[in-house]
């Protein structure tokens, strides 16, 4: 099993190689295989096929309702696909028991649309909770970690805040920070440039390719916002119909003469992906013929 | 027509097997939750217990107090009215303190622990957790349930002694009830076995009455309505449950 440790973390004295860690670099950190996943009768995903390298930021992007985030869901297992694999690190996530899960997901890092911030809790609170649950650190320790982090993000000054009084931007700072704290090997954003302000939209921006980084993660990351993805993506992959339309770097995606990929990467309202949901003809439906 | 009573029947049991299991989800994390975390138990004690004292105070102040007038105004026509205080000492001990108290609890605490978990799970914090490695049974469900167990007997309690209080004020200070007479004959007559009744109702409706709360909570349908539903449904079904309960279990020990 390949190690996906942090370069010179790995052994006593940090003496990995600097080859080891590049050879890390370039190898599959997640594979998907031939996944296949409905919802009732509604298929979501049919023969999904890709694979995420470790040290790069991956874009998931695709047209709303492509399934992008129930993606992230099958790949840290909060759902159980009906067909295929998802293998992190060499093992098949369907394998593990709770146990074993809960230890692959302490290397996960995962920063929901919303925040997902405990409201019970304040800001600092929030951001100490892994620590809380899963080190035995002293108080003075953890104080030091997540101050650390508030101020990597930018909010330290906002530790003894609740979070009903921070706005959006702020709300997906904090959680970034509460997500890296444990120092993850794998960052996950799912939609983290929906709803923000201009300003706050670059700060997340360059949090995604700074924490990327200077840490040395691997991050995915779910949007449909094409502008901001070209500038932190390494790599995409378009999802449109249960399968994945086109991958590549985002420069290379804005070149291809697929038709979905130019009105998907273009912002055009004609093309492949119907403005219209699935409806009845619209004059035979305004006139009432047909209905019971 | 059949065919709905059958899918009715069904659906009943299926969500009866389904809340079974839950329930012993919750007692295997229940151990490592009492040992590593009993603050949080401690907290919920407070938010499920000590935040409904002032309405079980109020409510058991006037259940005395209306007890008490009525069994005054019926037995003063056989020249008793000297054992109110027996009447009220059992009818608010066997029956109706626990009773009152579980309706209560699900009316205030049930409602807060139901919507709690609900919202928890709609704002994708139960989602977080888990992503964090950490159960969201273990950290959020089982505190929760442990508290309003603890909560519950310990509410009857003060619902009873509040009531018999309310009893006196109405008996002794309004009526003109012996004092020596209204204290002394209850004293006498009433057991410990009476007494225990009691405990046993509440404690078993403080267990059906939580999980009812944490089960709707954490199954609620995640959007505003679905928790608003599951809100409502604790009340309607924890009431059902203590009521059909304590036809049972005092039939049991009669």
């Amino acid at each position: 099993m390949v190690s996906y440790g942090r370069p010179g973390g790995d052994s006593p004295g940090g003496a990995t190689s600097f080859w080891a860690w590049s050879r890390t670099l370039a190898d599959k950190l997640i594979e998907v295989r031939d996944l296949y996943f409905s919802r009732g009768a509604r298929r979501i995903f049919k023969n999904l096929n890709l694979s995420i390298s470790g040290g790069e930021v991956t874009a998931i992007m695709g047209p709303s309702g492509t399934g992008k985030t129930t993606l992230l869901q099958l790949i840290t297992r909060q759902l159980v696909p009906d067909r295929g694999q998802v293998i992190v690190d060499g093992v098949d996530i369907a394998t593990l028991n709770q146990k074993g899960l809960y230890k692959l997901r302490r290397r996960f890092g995962v920063l929901f649309q919303n925040g997902a911030l405990l409201t019970d809790m304040s800001v600092f609170e929030n951001v100490a909770f892994p620590l809380r649950e899963h080190t035995r650190l002293s108080n003075r320790l953890i104080r030091h970690v997540v101050l650390t982090k508030l101020h990597a993000v930018g909010l330290r000054g906002a530790a003894d805040m609740m979070p009903g009084q921070l706005s959006g931007g702020m709300a997906r700072r904090i959680a970034l920070a509460r997500a890296m704290v444990m120092d993850p090997d794998i960052l996950i954003y799912d939609e983290p440039f929906v709803g923000l302000d201009p300003i706050s939209m670059g700060v997340i921006v360059r949090l995604v390719r700074r924490m990327n980084d200077s840490l040395g993660l691997s991050s995915i990351v779910v949007s449909h916002d094409v502008k901001e993805i070209g500038e932190v993506a390494d790599c995409s992959y378009l999802i449109s119909d249960g399968q994945v339309a086109a991958s590549g770097s985002p420069e290379e995606l804005r070149k291809q003469s697929s038709e979905l990929v130019r009105q998907f990467m273009h912002g055009m309202a004609d093309g492949p992906v119907a403005f219209h949901y699935d409806a009845p003809d619209y004059e035979e439906q305004l006139l009432g013929r047909g209905e019971k | 027509m059949f065919k709905d009573i059958y899918n009715t029947l069904t659906q009943f049991l299926r969500t009866f097997g389904a809340m079974n299991l839950f329930f012993i989800k919750i007692l295997q994390h229940t151990p490592a939750t009492l040992l590593k975390r009993f603050r949080l138990v401690v907290y919920q004690v407070y938010n499920a217990g000590a935040l409904s004292m002032v309405i079980i105070m109020v409510c058991g102040l006037f259940v005395g107090a209306v007890l008490s007038l009525q069994a005054y105004s019926n037995l003063e026509r056989f020249n008793a009215e000297d054992t109110v205080g027996i009447f009220v000492a059992f009818a608010l001990t066997k029956e109706i303190g626990p009773v009152i108290t579980a309706l209560l609890f699900a009316g205030r605490a049930g409602t807060t622990l139901a919507s709690e978990i609900g919202l928890m799970k709609a704002t994708d914090q139960l989602a977080a957790m888990e992503m964090m490695a950490v159960n969201p049974i273990r950290r959020v469900v089982v505190p929760r349930f442990l508290g309003g167990i603890i909560s519950m007997p310990i509410l009857a309690a003060v619902f009873s002694m509040i009531g018999l209080l309310g009893a006196h004020l109405v008996a002794v200070d309004l009526m003109g009830v012996d004092v020596g007479a209204f204290w002394q004959q209850m004293q006498q007559t009433l057991e410990v076995e009476d007494v225990s009744e009691g405990i046993v109702k509440s404690i078993v409706f403080g267990v059906v009455a939580s999980l009812i709360a944490v089960w709707e909570g954490y199954n609620a349908i995640p959007t505003a309505e679905g928790v608003g539903r599951a809100t409502t449904r604790t009340v309607v079904v924890t009431a059902i449950a203590v009521l059909i309960l304590d036809f049972m279990i005092t039939a049991y020990l009669l």
